[in-house]
């Protein structure tokens, strides 16, 4: 029997689109996970959103390696892109939204603008991060190590539960792959069990790091888990024992 | 040929590479200063190189020449290196990327400065490739160094030897002589007539085995060619299956291990083999021995590329080469006759030499800098010498050398962080000296897929704990292969059925097992494109059936009901059928095009029939064909002109729909990454030295996008759109393809399947995409396990 994939009706659809399909639940609070990477709260019109990293090509362009300085205008597109869909009262970032303490210095006048317009379009929080524990004060919004949404826990890093917690983080930029037809498909992911979401990265120029690696299989019993992958067209969900 | 640069041509085993040293050795004869290379002899393999060294230093020494000989490859120690650059031998052997590395050399000018003659050897598998343009570049450096230096090109059989001549010449517009060697006597060249049934598609030649075995044993020693390494290691397995009387049968191919293959081609120079199989690793070379049989197991795709092959055999000049050509399909037969009388006229159709690499201009600008300060303009004139980059526009130099200081991006973010900077003094120099370090660790055109090493693994149990340790090394494999591997998988490699064991920080483990099926197949299409010029010749034999007494009779057959249920179009017609089979309705078409330019052609047509309303569902391209199936009825829709095939096959596709599909495409993808690294925009892996360096890398499909959303005109995605055209999409082709069926096209609604359609169609199990297919194949694996679940299944 040949191959006839019929095309599969997207969930939601690239480049933004929030899913009516999927549901990410945690305390009794349901979150939807966005294409883009973001996910949304609909009871608090909170986005949130992990790992921008924000300058990132021109950290590294001091080292002599010069990728396309691109990369923060292409984040916010796809941001504002992201706003202007889920209308949000809240934005919430995870950290590590620049990539490092110098980005504010070098980030250039045009997206400097766009990001303040952002941060004034809804009441905007920045969750500081590894890579940015110091978020620049003139932007707009609050500074914050960590947020309690409707009794979940917004946090950068993962951290150890207690029993009766919630939390949704980054910081790992989860990715996972399926094999099929003896093709591996590799995407970014958002990966959950019932009380401990961890969000893709955003930025575009942020990779993915594998949900099979040690830092996962800390954090997560056996493979407890879904991941809800983010492939062109729509998002996919798989339970973790068929991921890798 | 005294001091004057020439083109020697001629067959393999002429000779050629002693009579490109002869001038050389008769200059050094004579009592000399030592002052640098006399003669730099340039190859492309390693192991070849170290070869010719020892082939050389035999006559030398019995001749009592005052002269000293030197290799230079990878594998040159540091210490060595230094010393040539203190005392530089007469003579210099070295490879492409080394001569590039020497003249980054601040010391270069001074080693050089008396060069009188460059030998580049198998100059033909040079010229058409990445590497064979950084060369010329190289070239022209070293050129300036030494302008008296004569350059001497040896070359098999080309199907342009001027081009060849031009690309040697020193100020690029005068092309060298050509001196052509004797060509020796004409081959013979046989098809093997096999009792056996000949299978309708795929690429194993098993039901041939029983035969080709026999051929072995009659012969003193063979060479099997195979096209693909999955094919060797399949071919090598089935002969040891077969081999009753345990002759010595080797394997060689590029992914084992250096040790193991040199073991191989010493064993064969003794004579203690009987036959090898092996890839286009052994294309090339000196002399391996008494091989007085070359094997050619699937269709040799290229008639230059035969006669290059069976050239391995049989190196003396007066008796003729003897080859076994073995189809394996219906198709290969007619492609291995066209080989076959191509063969006998001698007809070549090597490619155009590459030109014009701004990716490989970017990587030489960087290594020039290392080199020490430089004038723009003086450096312009000295690349545009090379015939390579005679056409290269001022434009696109400047916005190349911008490209290497700043990263040539409109947004002008990085001029403080730039590698080269022009002083006052009008010179370009690096920044910084760490940049020099970069470039020696990066440079080379050769992009290969990331590798990891199979060792072979002892597994000890220790208290219920399997404990697995890896030993001796076996050579390498992809690393996408082997991380779609589970623990317990089995798969064939270096001539075993292996189990796969899990990863280590070396790479990879395996047992061996004594299973003859492994689990997880490495299947892989044959490597090279059909040639046009052979192509052109299948279409020939396949419109006129007075040509088919030559093939087997299944053959025959075959033909003769294609003409009864369908047709047989002219050589100049492109034949289309559209028929229904269990309840979907297929599009076959025959352009005989190769599989790159048919797998283009199969993105565009389900564009443009996905928007015509035919719901396309898929499709395949094989070497020959092309098939797609679909949901509404073709035949009805283009009886009802509802659709035109004319305008279907109308060459606008290479249009916006090119456009459209080129955005999202993953071969394009593919072809950026190649471009960035030898551009030097991402660092290449190094297996193993990922951890020590703090290596950052972003993934560079993220900087594809993001490039192309908001500077398509860069550099590099200039320099990648320009290889797809000649590569992985092969648009030129598809080009002409279209342009010559246009008005052409011979359409059959037919009610079933027709012969010559059988194997495109038996291909379709194998493989088969639609678009790039992940979303597919994702929404496929999701749902196929929500019917597990629902116990549908």
């Amino acid at each position: 029997m040949p191959f006839s994939p019929k095309l599969p009706v997207p969930s939601s659809t690239r480049p933004w689109g929030l899913s009516k399909e999927h549901r990410i639940s945690l305390n009794g609070i349901d979150f939807i996970p966005d294409l883009s990477g973001a996910l949304f709260a609909p009871e608090f019109k909170a986005l949130l959103i992990a790992d921008l990293h924000l300058e990132k090509a021109s950290n590294m362009a001091r080292r002599g390696v010069h990728l396309p300085p691109y990369d923060t205008r292409a984040s916010l597109m796809q941001l504002e892109a992201v706003i202007a869909q889920s209308r949000p009262e809240q934005l919430i970032f995870l950290g590590d939204s620049f990539h490092d303490d110098g980005a504010r210095e070098r980030i250039a006048e045009a997206d400097l603008a766009r990001l303040r317009a952002l941060a004034e379009s809804a009441a905007t929080i920045w969750i500081t991060g590894n890579h940015d524990p110091h978020p620049p004060t003139d932007i707009g919004g609050r500074i914050a190590d960590h947020v309690v949404l409707g009794g979940v826990t917004l946090r950068h890093e993962p951290k150890f539960l207690d029993a009766d917690e919630f939390e949704i983080s980054g910081h790992l930029h989860p990715g996972s792959a399926v094999s099929q037809r003896g093709k591996r498909i590799h995407c970014k992911c958002f990966i959950a069990d019932s009380r401990r979401l961890i969000m893709p990265a955003f930025g575009s120029f942020t990779g993915g790091l594998s949900i099979s690696a040690p830092p996962f299989r800390a954090l997560y019993v056996e493979r407890n888990f879904h991941v809800w992958m983010l492939s062109r067209r729509a998002i996919y969900k798989f339970p973790g024992k068929r991921v890798s | 040929m005294k001091g004057e640069s020439a083109l020697l041509i001629s067959p393999t085993g002429g000779g050629k590479t002693l009579a490109g040293f002869l001038p050389s050795l008769v200059e050094l004869s004579e009592a000399h200063e030592r002052n640098g290379i006399h003669t730099l002899y340039i190859s492309p393999l390693k192991a070849l190189a170290v070869d010719i060294a020892r082939n050389l230093e035999a006559p030398v020494l019995e001749m009592a020449l005052p002269v000293t000989i030197e290799t230079r490859t990878g594998d040159t120690p540091h210490s060595r290196r230094k010393r040539q650059r203190e005392n530089p031998p007469d003579i210099l052997i070295t490879t492409p990327e080394q001569v590039s590395l020497l003249i980054a050399d601040p010391g270069a000018a001074h080693m050089l400065r008396h060069l009188k003659s460059i030998i580049l050897d198998e100059l033909h598998s040079l010229v058409t490739s990445k590497r064979g343009v950084l060369l010329s570049l190289a070239l022209s450096r070293v050129q300036s160094f030494a302008p008296e230096a004569r350059r001497i090109g040896l070359s098999a059989t080309v199907a342009d030897p001027e081009a060849l001549q031009s690309w040697l010449a020193p100020t690029g517009n005068r092309p060298v002589p050509l001196v052509m060697g004797s060509a020796g006597a004409a081959p013979l060249i046989r098809i093997l007539k096999s009792a056996e049934r000949v299978p309708w598609s795929g690429h194993s030649s098993r039901y041939a085995i029983e035969e080709v075995y026999e051929e072995i044993s009659r012969a003193k020693m063979t060479l099997i060619f195979v096209n693909t390494r999955s094919q060797a290691e399949l071919a090598f397995q089935w002969l040891w299956e077969a081999n009753e009387a345990h002759l010595p049968i080797a394997l060689h191919h590029g992914s084992l291990d250096v040790g193991q293959r040199r073991k191989v081609e010493a064993a064969m120079a003794e004579g203690k083999l009987k036959a090898v199989v092996c890839t286009s690793t052994l294309d090339l070379g000196i002399d391996w021995g008494d091989v007085d049989l070359v094997i050619h197991m699937g269709a040799p795709k290229g008639s230059s590329r035969l006669l290059q092959r069976i050239g391995r055999s049989n190196h003396r000049l007066d008796s003729p080469s003897e080859a076994l050509l073995v189809p394996s399909n219906r198709f290969e037969v007619l492609e291995c006759e066209a080989a076959l009388q191509a063969a006998k006229e001698n007809a070549q159709d090597t490619e155009y030499p590459a030109v014009l690499k701004l990716d490989v201009l970017a990587q030489h600008i960087l290594g020039r800098a290392c080199a020490g300060p430089f004038d723009g303009h003086e450096f312009f004139a000295e690349v545009t010498r090379a015939w390579t980059y005679r056409n290269l526009t001022r434009a696109d130099f400047d916005a190349a050398m911008d490209y290497v200081a700043t990263g040539g991006y409109a947004l002008r973010a990085y001029e403080k962080y730039a590698k080269l900077k022009r002083r006052e003094d009008g010179l370009w120099r690096l920044t910084h000296p760490l940049i020099a370090q970069q470039y020696r660790l990066n440079m080379g055109t050769i992009v290969e897929a990331a590798m990891l090493k199979v060792r072979i693994a002892s597994v000890k149990r220790r208290a219920g704990k399997r404990f697995v340790t890896g030993g001796r090394s076996l050579g390498e494999l992809e690393e996408w292969f082997l991380s779609q591997l589970s623990i317990g998988d089995t798969f064939r490699f270096a001539g075993e059925v292996l189990r796969f064991e899990g990863l280590d920080e070396f790479g990879a483990l395996a047992t061996r097992t004594f299973d003859s099926d492994p689990m997880v197949p490495s299947y892989e299409g044959g490597k090279f494109p059909l040639s046009t010029y052979l192509a052109e010749r299948v279409r020939e034999i396949l419109s006129s059936p007075a040509k088919w007494k030559t093939l087997p009779f299944q053959v025959q057959d075959w033909l003769a009901m294609q003409r009864e249920k369908s047709v047989i179009p002219r050589a100049h017609q492109m034949l289309v059928e559209t028929f229904p089979r269990a309840e979907k309705h297929y599009l076959v078409c025959y352009p005989f095009a190769g599989r790159l330019a048919q797998q283009t052609l199969g993105m565009l047509l389900t564009r443009r029939l996905e928007r015509w309303g035919a719901q396309p569902l898929g499709f395949s391209a094989s070497e020959y064909a092309l098939v797609i199936w679909t949901v509404r009825d073709l035949s009805l829709m283009i009886s009802s002109g509802r659709l035109s095939l004319e305008k279907l096959f109308d060459e606008d596709m290479l249009g916006d729909d090119l456009e459209a599909w080129l955005a999202e495409s993953n071969l394009m993808k593919r072809t950026f990454r190649n471009a960035a690294i030898i551009a030097g925009l991402i660092e290449r892996r190094w297996p193993g030295k990922e951890k020590t360096g703090r290596q950052v890398t972003v993934n560079s499909d993220l900087i594809y996008d993001v490039l192309r959303s908001h500077q398509p005109d860069h550099i590099l995605l200039r320099a990648a759109w320009d290889d797809a055209a000649d590569g992985l999409i092969d648009i030129h082709r598809l080009g002409s393809l279209l342009k010559r069926i246009k008005g052409q096209l011979l359409h059959r609604a037919l009610d079933t399947v027709s012969p010559l359609a059988v194997p495109a169609l038996l291909e379709i199990a194998r493989e088969s995409i639609y678009g790039e297919a992940h979303d597919a194949l994702l929404a496929e694996a999701s749902g196929a396990l929500i019917d597990e679940a629902m116990g549908l299944v």
